[in-house]
């Protein structure tokens, strides 16, 4: 088969950064091309290179699209010539209808005028292509995400996409939705759509891809193909990282669970907004030294039991017990929480975890100013001084603790948010997706932490929807669907299988 | 040592743009009148024409920062004004019971007016301060019976005419203003290499030394210039004091302390902050209450100045305000701005106008340059900021 595209010899430089040196990178017509590597590795922004987000001149070599150089000078440019980029954050607009939004920006219209008619047939024909079963006209914000992601594929094909480019098309799905998704992605190649995957998640990467790309440090490593055998997991962590890992997870030399530390008791928190109950009648506890895990589907109500078990009591109606250290409190904000050694870092580092417009120092320091303040003024010194020693002991890679969070990739600001929590001094550490998207090498890191802190008498409890996250780091596993607890595991009774059975109920 | 100075100028110029500006300005008039700008008068007058602009400038900046805005200090402001004067005048309350008795007032209707609206009751801040815009005009009115209220209680009057005594009895010269001059160069200056010597010490990134140098050098001489074209007049008035003490709690308050701080974590991400133990609600009351507290100062500023409260006092001053915090740098999107840099910002206002007056620029121009350059300045910040997260 033919390249449908070749990227030769892509340098693009920010100032004082090369993100991408010398980058050769070429797709085969018809494949699903996979592009691997750690977070900062040049990936999306190959693929801004690609779809026009930087144009013509803002970098240098050459884009030969279907044996044409391009010169695509914004994205409408790349678009006319087929190429569709899918990000990672959804951009539908939520009030609208799922019609409306597949042919934003590309309606059927006649003199500016549109028509509807048109527009419900054809976006109907769309969704059957994604086999969606729904209806054109329910409102994006009544969907679910991974319907949503499948929309934004319907918008993709209604552009008549010969290249689809999608940036970690399932860091927000669960895994039937993501296994929908990737059934998707081959379907689309049978009928001839190319397919670009950006993807941290290896196991997706290895079940669907003709070709795998390396991409470390803005420079091509490899591309290993699948029909040479080539792709496997340790072979692709191996390139990625430049060294081989042979534990995933670091492995615990002891473990010493002490009392409970923290007990949830018919635990119920009915959400306002949506009018139902997003937990219901959990009971819960986790040990000192322990690490609990929480498994479960996108939407089962894991985020939700630990944001109003934290005091986040705006948004819900609660009842039920919480008991630190076998005495009851009553949790009403979030600082209540934080007085009773809770401390909870958000699955949503951009949304709620971090102020990115704030530099590490002060993102660090925010939950917990009255430690270094004397009558409410700051000690400038001495939080320098807890800044740096965050800064090494937490390995976070930046030339200063005065740099804004923004500017530091998706590892380094977990580490920063992290460093926040620690610096609280919780006994409970509640951790939410502590490793979505963020690259492997940060990984290991933040799971080496997580095992210092339990030997320390910590109690852990991370929601994580990778189940070999779950089973590689936990103590025990809790399962949840539907707002409730439904399993609850000793690891060595813990498996894949059993989770997902419980997880689905 | 010329390259040094073209970088230290492109990393800060987000920083000093404003000063730069306001140099700009400033050199502009001095030609354009003959140096009338330049004279002694006419800065101190400045000054003094800026100073109830000034303070509600800082109380919106802190608004703007938690990502509100307050368009009824205004006529907070004026209403608090005639009430003053009522109080010194018709009921004859001494200064000193009046001006903690307004501060008061004016906490309140921030805090229990626009606080409760915005915090307890999530009304936008745009609708609860335009509904109180209204309100508090209606009240002026009314207190004021739309007539004048004149003034004579001259302790109250030399609020906003007055000047501070002097020590030593030099004709053409106010030496207590130099010596205060002097002694806010000393001050500056040993903050600054205070503030250098940490940083180093902590390997922080830091300006070189001949960089440094003509930055103190060139501030400390600024500030020299200015301060003995005041003292050849009549000195520092209690405006630019009242004013000045205004900016050092402010800019304190939200440099150092936990307060300040949570008021930014509250502007850089609401939720955040929330998460982090820090009470949205309650940051939203205590800058809602102190922008009140500012408003009734620049009532009692503005009518001292003028020695009388008239119906219509007030009218426009949240738009200076609100101008004045944008082109000091104040972020649209909230989480950033400085109040140092919002009264370098009202200063630039105000010496548009009165350069613009001394040309004799008619009154309507005078509004259309003013409103462009508000523009440009909120332009530049965003072009600036961009290029910046650019780099990133």
């Amino acid at each position: 088969m033919a390249n449908i595209l070749e990227m030769r010899n892509i340098t693009k430089e920010f100032p004082g950064v090369k993100a991408l040196d010398q980058v050769n990178f070429e797709v085969e017509e018809g494949e699903i091309h996979c592009l691997v590597g750690e977070n900062g590795a040049g990936k999306s922004t190959l693929m801004k290179v690609l779809s026009g987000v930087y144009p013509y001149g803002t970098y240098s070599g050459d884009i030969v699209l279907n044996n044409e150089v391009q010169n695509f000078s914004r994205i409408s440019d790349s678009e006319k010539k087929g190429v569709a980029i899918i990000y990672q954050e959804l951009a539908l607009i939520p009030d609208l209808s799922v019609y409306e939004n597949i042919f934003l920006g590309h309606e059927i219209h006649k003199k500016g005028i549109i028509n509807w008619h048109d527009t419900k047939a054809e976006a109907a024909k769309m969704l059957k292509k994604v086999k969606l079963e729904i209806h054109p006209a329910s409102k994006i914000i009544d969907l679910g995400v991974g319907v949503q992601q499948l929309i934004e594929i319907a918008k993709a094909l209604s552009k008549e996409v010969k290249l689809l480019i999608l940036d970690e098309p399932t860091a927000a799905l669960n895994e039937s939705d993501s296994e929908n998704l990737l059934e998707l992605l081959k379907d689309l190649k049978k009928q001839g759509v190319t397919s670009i995957m950006i993807s941290h998640k290896l196991k997706e990467v290895i079940a669907i891809a003709d070709t795998v790309t390396v991409l470390r440090d803005g420079k091509t490593i490899c591309s290993l193909k699948a029909s040479q055998g080539e792709v496997n997991e340790k072979e692709i962590i191996k390139y990625m990282v430049g060294r081989e890992i042979n534990d995933i997870f670091p492995k615990r030399l002891e473990k010493n669970f002490g009392d409970v530390q923290l007990e949830v008791k018919n635990w119920s928190a009915f959400d306002r907004k949506l009018g139902r109950h997003v937990v219901k009648d959990a009971n819960f506890n986790v040990r000192k030294g322990e690490i609990v895990g929480i498994a479960g589907l996108m939407g089962a109500g894991r985020t939700e039991f630990a944001l109003s078990v934290f005091g986040n009591s705006k948004s819900y109606d609660i009842s039920g017990e919480v008991l630190v250290d076998n005495q009851r409190v009553s949790l009403k904000k979030p600082k209540d929480a934080i007085d009773k050694g809770l401390a909870y870092v958000s699955e949503d580092r951009k949304g709620n975890g971090l102020i990115l417009i704030q530099d590490i120092k002060q993102n660090i320091t925010v939950a917990n100013l009255s430690k270094l303040s004397n009558y409410m003024v700051i000690d400038k010194n001495e939080e320098i001084e807890i800044a740096e020693k965050y800064r090494e002991s937490m390995n976070i890679k930046t030339p200063s603790i005065e740099q804004k969070v923004m500017n530091l990739s998706g590892g380094n600001q977990q580490k920063v948010a992290l460093s926040k929590w620690l610096f609280v001094e919780p006994n409970v550490l509640i951790l939410d997706e502590p490793t979505r998207g963020i690259d492997v090498g940060a990984k290991y890191e933040i799971y080496t932490i997580m095992n210092e802190l339990v030997a320390k008498g910590l109690s852990i409890i991370m929601i994580s929807s990778e189940l070999p996250e779950v089973l590689g780091m936990s103590d025990r596993v809790y399962v949840m669907a539907e707002g409730r607890l439904t399993g609850e595991l000793p690891i060595e009774e813990a498996t894949q299988e059993k989770i997902m059975e419980m997880a689905t109920v | 040592m010329f390259n040094d100075l073209t970088k230290a100028i492109k990393e800060n110029i987000r920083d000093y743009g404003m000063y730069i500006a306001l140099g700009f300005i400033m050199i502009i008039f001095t030609n354009l009148t003959n140096g009338l700008f330049m004279t002694p008068r006419v800065i101190s007058d400045l000054i003094d024409m800026t100073g109830y602009i000034a303070v509600l400038s800082v109380g919106v900046t802190l608004v703007i920062v938690i990502r509100h805005i307050d368009l009824s200090i205004g006529y907070i402001a004026g209403f608090l004004g005639a009430v003053a004067a009522m109080l010194t005048s018709i009921v004859e309350m001494p200064v000193f019971l009046m001006i903690p008795l307004i501060l008061v007032m004016g906490t309140l209707i921030g805090a229990f007016w626009t606080g409760t609206l915005v915090a307890g009751f999530k009304v936008p801040a745009f609708v609860a301060t335009l509904a109180a815009m209204t309100i508090f005009r209606g009240l002026l009115i009314r207190v004021t019976n739309s007539a004048t209220i004149f003034t004579a209680n001259d302790q109250f009057n030399a609020i906003g005419n007055g000047y501070i005594p002097d020590i030593a009895n030099v004709p053409g010269l106010h030496i207590l203003t130099l010596i205060i001059g002097g002694l806010v160069v000393a001050l500056f200056v040993f903050l600054e290499v205070k503030n250098r010597i940490k940083q180093i010490s902590y390997r922080l990134h830091v300006s070189t030394l001949p960089i440094f140098i003509m930055k103190l050098v060139f501030v400390s001489s600024i500030i020299m210039f200015f301060l003995w074209k005041i003292a050849s007049f009549k000195g520092l008035s209690w405006t630019a004091v009242i004013v000045a003490v205004v900016v050092a709690i402010y800019a304190f308050v939200t440099n150092n302390t936990t307060l300040g701080r949570h008021i930014y974590a509250v502007g850089g991400n609401p939720e955040a902050a929330e998460l982090s133990g820090v009470s949205v609600k309650r940051i939203t009351y205590i800058v809602f209450g102190s922008m009140g507290m500012l408003a009734g100062l620049s009532g009692i500023l503005f009518t001292a100045r003028l020695q009388s409260a008239t119906p219509t006092a007030g009218m426009g001053f949240e738009l200076d305000a609100i101008a004045g915090a944008f082109v000091g740098g104040t972020s649209a999107s909230g989480g950033i701005g400085k109040v140092t840099g919002s009264i370098i910002g009202a200063l630039v206002m105000a010496s548009l106008t009165k350069g613009m007056d001394l040309m004799n620029v008619g009154v309507s121009y005078q509004y259309i340059i003013r409103g462009l350059v508000l523009v440009a300045a909120v332009v530049f910040d965003v072009y600036t900021r961009n290029m910046h997260a650019k780099q990133a």
